[in-house]
C-alpha cells in the first residue's frame, strides 16, 4: 500500500514539475517579458538595465532554475497590472470560486438525486421522459449562453435575482462568505444554478441507471417481502447502495467545477480567480497565468492523487494491477 | 451480419434517403436502420439546413454584414420584425453597429462550423494513428501514450484550451490548434480500445502471416474495422468543438473581432442584455443551440445503429 501511495506521488510531482516546465517555457518564450516593462522612450542601454534587473539576459536553464526555486518557496512573480504577488492575488480570489462551485454541487446533489430516483422508478411516466429529456438538453446546451439567458429572463425582465458580483460577504469561523448573508445567497443562486446545470443532469443520468439497476436486486425483494414501507425501501436501502458510485463521481467533478467557473464568473462578474485569469490573459498579466495554471494543476493532481488512493484502499485490484504491470 | 455491419458505413449519408424497400447493400441497411428514428432524420435534415446555410451565407443572407456600404450605424439596435428606412424588414433585429442579425448569423455559422469542423477533422486524424500506433506496437511504447492520454482527459478540455490560447494568443489558426490539443486523446483513446480487440483477431493473424507490411496492416485491415465507433465519437467531439469554441471566443480569448463566430456575436449582445434588447445574444445562442443539438442528436443515432450490441 505504501508503495503504491508513493509511486502515484512520485507520478504527481513529475506532472507538476511538467506542467511547470510547459507554462514556463511556453509563457516566456513565446515573447519577451521585458516589453511589459519597456516604455517607448527608453534607449537600449535602459532596455538592457531592465533586462538585466528581471534576470532576462541569464541562460534560459538558469531561468527556469530560479523559476522554480521561487515557485518552491511560494513565489511566482508579481502581477504587471496590480503590482501585487501573483500567488497572493490568486488566493485572495480563491475562497469566492470555491464558494462558487460548492454551491454548484450541492445544488446537482440536492436537485439530482431526487428527480435521477424519481425517474429510475417509474420509468415509464411522462415526468420521467421529461426529465431525461432535461438533463440530454442540460448536456448540450452552451453554458455560457444559459447564463446569459438566466440573467434576461430572472434579473432584467423578472427582476427577482441580481445578475453581477458576490453581494454582501459575512465572516465566520475565519471564512468570508457570501453564503452567510441573505443578500450573498441571492447573488449566488443563479450562478450557481448555472454552473451546476450539467452537474445535474450527469447526477440525474447516474441515480437514475443506478435505481433502474438496484431496484430488481434481491435485498429490495427482501425489504418488500418484510413489508416495509416503499419510501423506507428506497430512501434508506436504496439510496444507500446507489450513492457510492454517484459520490466518486461528484468527487471527480469538484475539478471540472472549478475549470468551469472561468465560464460562468465571466458572465456573472463574480470576482473568483477565474475572472481573474481572463482578465490577465487579456491584460498580458503573465505572472497571474502562471500562478493560475499553476494552482489550478496542483488542484487537479491532489484531486486524482486522492480519487486513486480511495480507489486503492476500497479495490484492492487497482493497486495489484499496478504491480503486476 | 456481425462484420457486415462496418464496412462502407459511411457518415456522410447523401440525404435523407427515403424507404428502401430492398436495400442488400451494407450502406443501404444502415440507411434503413437510420431512418427508423423520426427524430433522428428531423436532426440530420436540420443538419444539412444548417450547413448548406453555412455555406451559402453569402447568396442567403440579405446584406454583408461586413461590408460597410450595406451597413447603416442609423439602423442600430433596432428589435426584431423592424423595418429600416430603405424599406427592409430585420426579421431578427440588428445588432450595435446596425448589420442585419439574421445575416451575421449566417456568416458567424461559417466560421463556428469551419473551425469545428477542422480541429475535429484533425483530431480525429493525429488521435486516430496515435491510437492504432499504441495498440498496435503495445508494450512500453503504449503505455507511455495512453498515460499521456490519461493525464489528459482528466483535465477538462476548456482548461486546456485556456491554457494554450493565454500562451499563443487570438487567431484563428491558434483556436484550432488549442481545440485540436484539447480533444486528441478522446480519439487516441477510442480508436485504441477498438484495435486492442481487432488486433487478436484471426484475420490480422492471417495478413502477418501474408508477409503485409506494418503500415499495411495497421491502416487498410484493422482501421476499417474500427471506424464505427470513431464516427460516433466524431459527431459528438465536433459538436463539443463547435461549443468549445463559441465558449473561448465568448471569453474574449478565441477568435478576434474580424472573424465573428456565434460566440462572439453572443458576447457582442451580452453587452446590450441589461438593457433589455434580449435578441442581439439570443438568436446567435439559438442557431448555436439548433447546431450542437442537431449534430448530437445524428451521434446518437449513429452510435445505436453502428453498434450492433445496442440493437434492441
Amino acid at each position: 500500500m505504501a508503495v503504491f501511495i508513493l509511486r502515484r506521488l512520485m507520478q504527481a510531482v513529475l506532472v507538476v514539475l511538467a506542467m511547470a516546465c510547459l507554462v514556463f517555457f511556453g509563457v516566456y518564450l513565446v515573447g519577451d517579458p521585458v516589453w511589459m516593462f519597456v516604455s517607448p522612450d527608453m534607449n537600449q542601454a535602459d532596455i538592457a538595465a531592465v533586462t538585466a534587473s528581471l534576470g532576462l539576459d541569464r541562460p534560459i536553464w538558469e531561468q527556469f532554475a530560479r523559476f522554480l526555486w521561487s515557485a518552491l518557496q511560494g513565489d511566482l512573480g508579481r502581477s504587471f497590472v496590480f503590482g501585487e504577488p501573483a500567488l497572493k492575488l490568486i488566493l485572495s480570489r480563491m475562497p469566492a470560486t470555491l464558494e462558487l462551485a460548492t454551491a454548484a454541487l450541492v445544488m446537482a446533489i440536492v436537485l439530482g438525486i431526487p428527480l435521477g430516483l424519481y425517474a429510475g422508478l417509474n420509468p415509464e411516466r411522462a415526468g420521467s421522459r421529461t426529465i431525461m429529456a432535461g438533463s440530454i438538453v442540460g448536456f448540450s446546451l452552451p453554458n455560457f449562453w444559459v447564463g446569459i439567458m438566466l440573467i434576461m429572463v430572472f434579473a432584467v425582465i423578472l427582476g427577482w435575482l441580481p445578475s453581477t458580483g458576490r453581494g454582501e460577504t459575512a465572516t465566520y469561523f475565519g471564512i468570508t462568505s457570501s453564503l452567510f448573508t441573505l443578500d450573498g445567497l441571492r447573488h449566488i443562486i443563479l450562478p450557481a444554478f448555472n454552473l451546476a446545470l450539467t452537474k445535474i443532469a450527469l447526477v440525474i443520468r447516474l441515480t437514475r441507471a443506478g435505481t433502474m439497476e438496484a431496484i430488481h436486486q434481491d435485498y429490495i425483494k427482501f425489504a418488500r417481502a418484510k413489508g416495509l414501507s416503499q419510501r423506507r425501501i428506497v430512501l434508506v436501502h436504496l439510496l444507500k447502495n446507489i450513492m457510492i458510485p454517484i459520490i466518486t463521481v461528484i468527487g471527480l467533478e469538484f475539478g471540472t467545477l472549478v475549470a468551469f467557473a472561468v465560464v460562468t464568473e465571466t458572465v456573472f462578474a463574480w470576482p473568483g480567480m477565474g475572472k481573474l485569469l481572463i482578465e490577465a490573459i487579456q491584460r498580458l498579466d503573465r505572472p497571474v497565468i502562471v500562478a493560475y495554471l499553476m494552482i489550478i494543476v496542483l488542484l487537479f493532481v491532489v484531486i486524482n492523487l486522492l480519487v486513486d488512493i480511495c480507489y486503492s484502499l476500497l479495490d484492492p485490484r487497482v493497486r495489484l494491477g499496478e504491480v503486476s504491470r | 451480419m456481425s462484420t457486415a455491419e462496418l464496412p462502407g458505413a459511411e457518415p456522410a449519408a447523401d440525404a435523407a434517403v427515403p424507404l428502401q424497400p430492398q436495400a442488400e447493400t451494407p450502406f443501404g441497411r444502415f440507411v434503413q436502420a437510420y431512418v427508423e428514428s423520426p427524430l433522428a432524420v428531423f436532426a440530420f435534415v436540420l443538419l444539412v439546413l444548417i450547413v448548406g446555410a453555412a455555406i451559402a451565407a453569402p447568396w442567403l443572407a440579405p446584406q454583408n454584414p461586413y461590408d460597410l456600404a450595406q451597413v447603416s450605424v442609423m439602423d442600430s439596435r433596432l428589435p426584431p420584425g423592424a423595418v429600416s428606412m430603405d424599406g427592409y424588414t430585420f426579421w431578427l433585429g440588428t445588432d450595435g453597429a446596425g448589420r442585419d442579425l439574421w445575416s451575421a448569423i449566417l456568416y458567424g455559422l461559417r466560421i463556428s462550423l469551419t473551425v469545428g469542423a477542422l480541429s475535429g477533422m484533425a483530431a480525429l486524424l493525429i488521435g486516430m494513428v496515435v491510437g492504432l500506433f499504441a495498440a498496435y506496437v503495445g508494450g512500453r511504447t503504449e503505455n507511455v501514450l495512453m498515460r499521456v492520454v490519461d493525464l489528459q482527459l482528466s483535465i477538462p478540455a476548456v482548461l486546456i484550451a485556456l491554457i494554450l490560447l493565454a500562451v499563443l494568443g487570438k487567431g484563428l489558426d491558434k483556436i484550432i490548434i488549442a481545440l485540436i490539443v484539447a480533444q486528441w486523446a478522446y480519439y487516441a483513446r477510442t480508436v485504441r480500445s477498438s484495435a486492442l480487440v481487432e488486433r487478436r483477431k484471426e484475420y490480422v493473424e492471417a495478413a502477418i502471416c501474408l508477409g503485409l507490411s506494418r503500415g499495411r496492416i495497421i491502416f487498410r485491415h484493422i482501421l476499417p474495422n474500427c471506424l464505427a465507433p470513431l464516427i460516433v465519437v466524431g459527431t459528438v467531439q465536433t459538436a463539443s468543438a463547435i461549443a468549445l469554441e463559441a465558449t473561448l471566443s465568448f471569453l474574449g480569448v478565441g477568435l478576434p473581432p474580424t472573424e465573428p463566430s456565434l460566440g462572439l456575436l453572443i458576447a457582442n449582445g451580452f453587452n446590450y442584455m441589461l438593457s433589455g434588447r434580449y435578441w442581439i445574444a439570443f438568436f446567435p445562442g439559438i442557431a448555436l443551440l439548433l447546431t450542437i443539438c442537431a449534430i448530437n442528436l445524428v451521434g446518437d443515432r449513429l452510435r445505436d445503429v453502428l453498434n450492433p450490441r445496442l440493437a434492441r
